[in-house]
C-alpha cells in the first residue's frame, strides 16, 4: 500500500540520505575516475599529467595484477566449496528436531566468528599459527605432524589464509543455508520421511531446491567479499611472504599507499569495481524481483 | 522400539554440535588465555594451557600504548556514525516504504550496490580529499566515510520495518489533518523501532570492525582501535600478550553486540536476501 504526496515531502524525507550518500560514494569515486587517468604519485607530485587510458592498458597487461586476480578467485575456488559442504552438513544438524538447548548454543556460537574484528583474525592467526610458538602447530604434533612453517613458506602461507578464511565464513554459510532449510514446508518434509529412509535423497529431491536462492546468495556475496578481502591478509601476513598473499585488494593497497602510485590504484580499482558491479546486478536481479 | 536406535544418534549429535562450538570458540579462548600471559610464557615452546594469569598486558596497552585512547576513538566513531545513519535512513525508510515516485527501484538497488564496492576503491580518493579539506585525522572523516555501508543497512532493515507497520494508522492519522513528517515521527517511528535497534547494533558492529578506511585515513590522534592493533606487528619483538589483550578489548563489545543481535546478523550481511 502506498501513498501518493506531493514531490517535495518526498524530497524532505529522501534528500539528506541520498545527497549524503552521493557525497561518500559518488564523489570520490568520479575524483578516482578522474585520477586514473593521469600519472600521480604522491612522492613525484611536480610530474603530474594527463595520461589518458595509459594506466589502464597498463594494469591490464600488468602481470602482477592478474596475479593477484587469480590468487584471489584461486582463494574463492578452495575456501568456498569447502565453505559451502561444511556449511551444509552444519545446518543439516541443526535442522534436525531434539536436543534444542544444545542447538540455540551451537548457533550462538556460531554467530561469533563472523562478527570478529577481521583484523584480529589475521592477528590471532599470526599467535596460533607461529611455527615455534602456535597451538595449532603444538596440536598438529599431538597427532604425529610435525611443525609447519605456516607464515614464513608462500604455499603454506596461502594454505594458512585459505583455512582461516574458512573458520570465519563457514559458520555465516551454515546459517544462511539454516535459513534456507526451514523454507522447505514441513509437511512436504514430513511426507518425504515416510517415502524414504534415505537423507541424501530428501537432500537431493525435497531440500535442495529450496536451498538453491541461499546457494547463489553465497556464492555471490563471497564472490563480493573475496575481492574485498583486505584486513584478515593484512595483519596476518602483509601479503608476503613475496607476494604469496597479495590478493586484489591488498595489491591496490600496496600500489597506492606503499608506492604511492594513486594514478595507478586509482585505475586498478576501477577495474575492480566494473567487476563488482556486475555481480552486485546479478545479485539484485535474482533477491529482490519483488520490490516494485 | 527404535529408542534406543535414537538415542545413540543423539549422542553423536551432541558431539558433533560440541565440536561445532569448539570449532568456533576455541580461538576466542586462546585469545583471552594468551592476553593474560607474560612475554616470557607466551614465547614457551611448547604453549603452556596451565600458568598464572597476569594484567599486566592490559594495564600496559591500555594506558602506556595509546589503545585507550584508540577505543575512545572507535567508540565515538561508530556511535556517531551509527547515529547520523539512522537519523538520515529512517525517514528514507519511510518514504521507500509509503510513498509512489519514478525511480525508486533504481534509487533502492543504489543503497543495495554499496554493499558490494570494497572501501580500497574509495579510501585513495578520499584520502587526497580529506587532505585538501583538512580533514585528515579528524573523526568527522570516518564518520562519513562509514555512512557510506551504515546508511545502506539502515535503510534496508528499516524499510522492510515500515512495511510491516500497517498503513491504515497512517490513513487514520492524515484523516485527522497530520502532517507526513508528524506520522513518521509520532506514529510509524516508534513502531518501527526494533527495526532501529537492529540496524544501529549492525551499523555499530560494521563501524567498529573497519580497518582499511582507518587505517589510511586516520594516522595518528583518531587512529581507531583496529588501526592501532595493526601498529603492533611492526618491529621484531611481536609482544603476543599485548597484541591478545588488544585483540580482546577490540572484540568483546562486537561480539556482545553480536550475540544480542544473533538473530538478524546473517540479515544484516546478506542485505535481507536471507531471513
Amino acid at each position: 500500500m502506498s501513498f501518493r504526496v506531493p514531490r517535495r515531502t518526498i524530497a524532505a524525507f529522501l534528500g539528506p540520505a541520498v545527497a549524503a550518500l552521493a557525497i561518500v560514494g559518488i564523489v570520490p569515486l568520479l575524483y578516482a575516475v578522474w585520477k586514473s587517468l593521469h600519472y600521480f604519485n604522491l612522492t613525484k607530485i611536480a610530474q603530474q599529467r594527463f595520461v589518458g587510458l595509459d594506466n589502464y592498458w597498463a594494469v591490464l597487461t600488468d602481470p602482477v595484477f592478474w596475479q593477484a586476480m587469480g590468487r584471489t578467485a584461486l582463494l574463492f575456488a578452495i575456501a568456498v566449496p569447502v565453505q559451502i559442504a561444511l556449511g551444509l552438513m552444519i545446518a543439516l544438524v541443526l535442522h534436525r528436531p531434539g536436543l534444542s538447548l544444545w542447538k540455540t548454543l551451537t548457533r550462538l556460537s556460531l554467530v561469533l566468528p563472523m562478527a570478529t574484528t577481521y583484523a584480529v583474525v589475521g592477528l590471532l592467526a599470526q599467535v596460533m599459527l607461529n611455527q615455534k610458538y602456535g597451538v595449532i602447530n603444538q596440536m598438529l604434533g599431538w597427532i604425529g605432524i610435525d611443525a609447519i612453517n605456516f607464515i614464513g613458506d608462500p604455499t603454506n602461507a596461502f594454505i594458512a589464509v585459505v583455512l582461516w578464511d574458512i573458520w570465519q565464513w563457514t559458520p555465516f554459510v551454515a546459517l544462511v543455508l539454516l535459513a534456507g532449510l526451514s523454507t522447505v514446508p514441513p509437511e512436504i518434509e514430513e511426507a518425504a520421511k515416510l517415502e524414504t529412509k534415505s537423507n541424501r535423497t530428501i537432500l537431493r529431491h525435497v531440500q535442495l531446491p529450496f536451498l538453491i536462492p541461499s546457494l547463489v546468495a553465497v556464492l555471490i556475496l563471497r564472490t563480493a567479499d573475496t575481492l574485498k578481502l583486505f584486513d584478515m591478509p593484512f595483519t596476518m601476513t602483509r601479503g608476503g611472504p613475496g607476494s604469496a598473499t597479495e590478493f586484489i585488494a591488498v595489491l591496490i593497497e600496496r600500489v597506492g599507499n606503499r608506492q604511492f602510485d594513486i594514478g595507478m590504484a586509482a585505475a586498478q580499482s576501477i577495474i575492480m569495481l566494473a567487476i563488482t558491479i556486475v555481480l552486485a546486478r546479478l545479485y539484485i536481479r535474482l533477491f529482490y524481483r519483488e520490490v516494485r | 522400539m527404535a529408542a534406543p536406535i535414537q538415542r545413540r544418534n543423539l549422542w553423536g549429535e551432541a558431539l558433533l554440535l560440541l565440536l561445532i562450538c569448539l570449532f568456533c570458540v576455541f580461538p576466542f579462548y586462546w585469545m583471552v588465555t594468551t592476553s593474560l600471559k607474560t612475554q616470557v610464557v607466551a614465547l614457551e615452546s611448547p604453549p603452556v594451557w596451565w600458568f598464572t594469569p597476569t594484567l599486566a598486558n592490559y594495564r600496559e596497552v591500555l594506558f602506556i600504548d595509546k589503545v585507550g585512547p584508540a577505543l575512545i576513538n572507535s567508540i565515538i566513531v561508530a556511535v556517531c556514525t551509527t547515529a547520523l545513519a539512522v537519523g538520515l535512513g529512517t525517514p528514507a525508510a519511510y518514504a521507500l516504504a509509503r510513498f509512489e515516485f519514478r525511480g525508486k527501484t533504481d534509487l533502492w538497488f543504489w543503497f543495495i550496490t554499496n554493499r558490494f564496492v570494497s572501501p580500497v576503491v574509495l579510501a585513495f580518493p578520499v584520502f587526497l580529499i580529506s587532505r585538501e579539506l583538512g580533514l585528515r585525522d579528524t573523526h568527522l572523516a570516518l564518520i562519513l566515510m562509514y555512512l557510506t555501508f551504515t546508511l545502506p543497512i539502515v535503510i534496508w532493515i528499516c524499510t522492510d520495518q515500515f512495511r510491516s507497520v500497517p498503513p491504515e494508522l497512517d490513513e487514520a492519522a492524515l484523516l485527522e489533518g497530520a502532517s507526513q513528517w508528524r506520522i513518521f515521527r509520532s506514529i510509524c517511528l516508534p513502531l518501527a523501532m526494533p527495526g532501529v535497534a537492529v540496524s544501529s547494533i549492525l551499523s555499530f558492529i560494521f563501524s567498529w570492525n573497519e580497518l582499511l578506511f582507518a587505517y589510511i585515513l586516520t594516522p595518528k590522534a583518531a587512529k581507531t582501535a583496529p588501526a592501532m592493533a595493526v601498529t603492533f606487528m611492526e618491529g621484531y619483538d611481536v609482544p603476543y600478550g599485548k597484541i591478545m589483550a588488544t585483540s580482546t578489548l577490540i572484540v568483546v563489545p562486537v561480539l556482545i553486540f553480536a550475540l544480542l543481535a544473533s538473530r538478524h546478523l546473517v540479515r544484516g550481511l546478506t542485505m535481507g536476501a536471507v531471513k
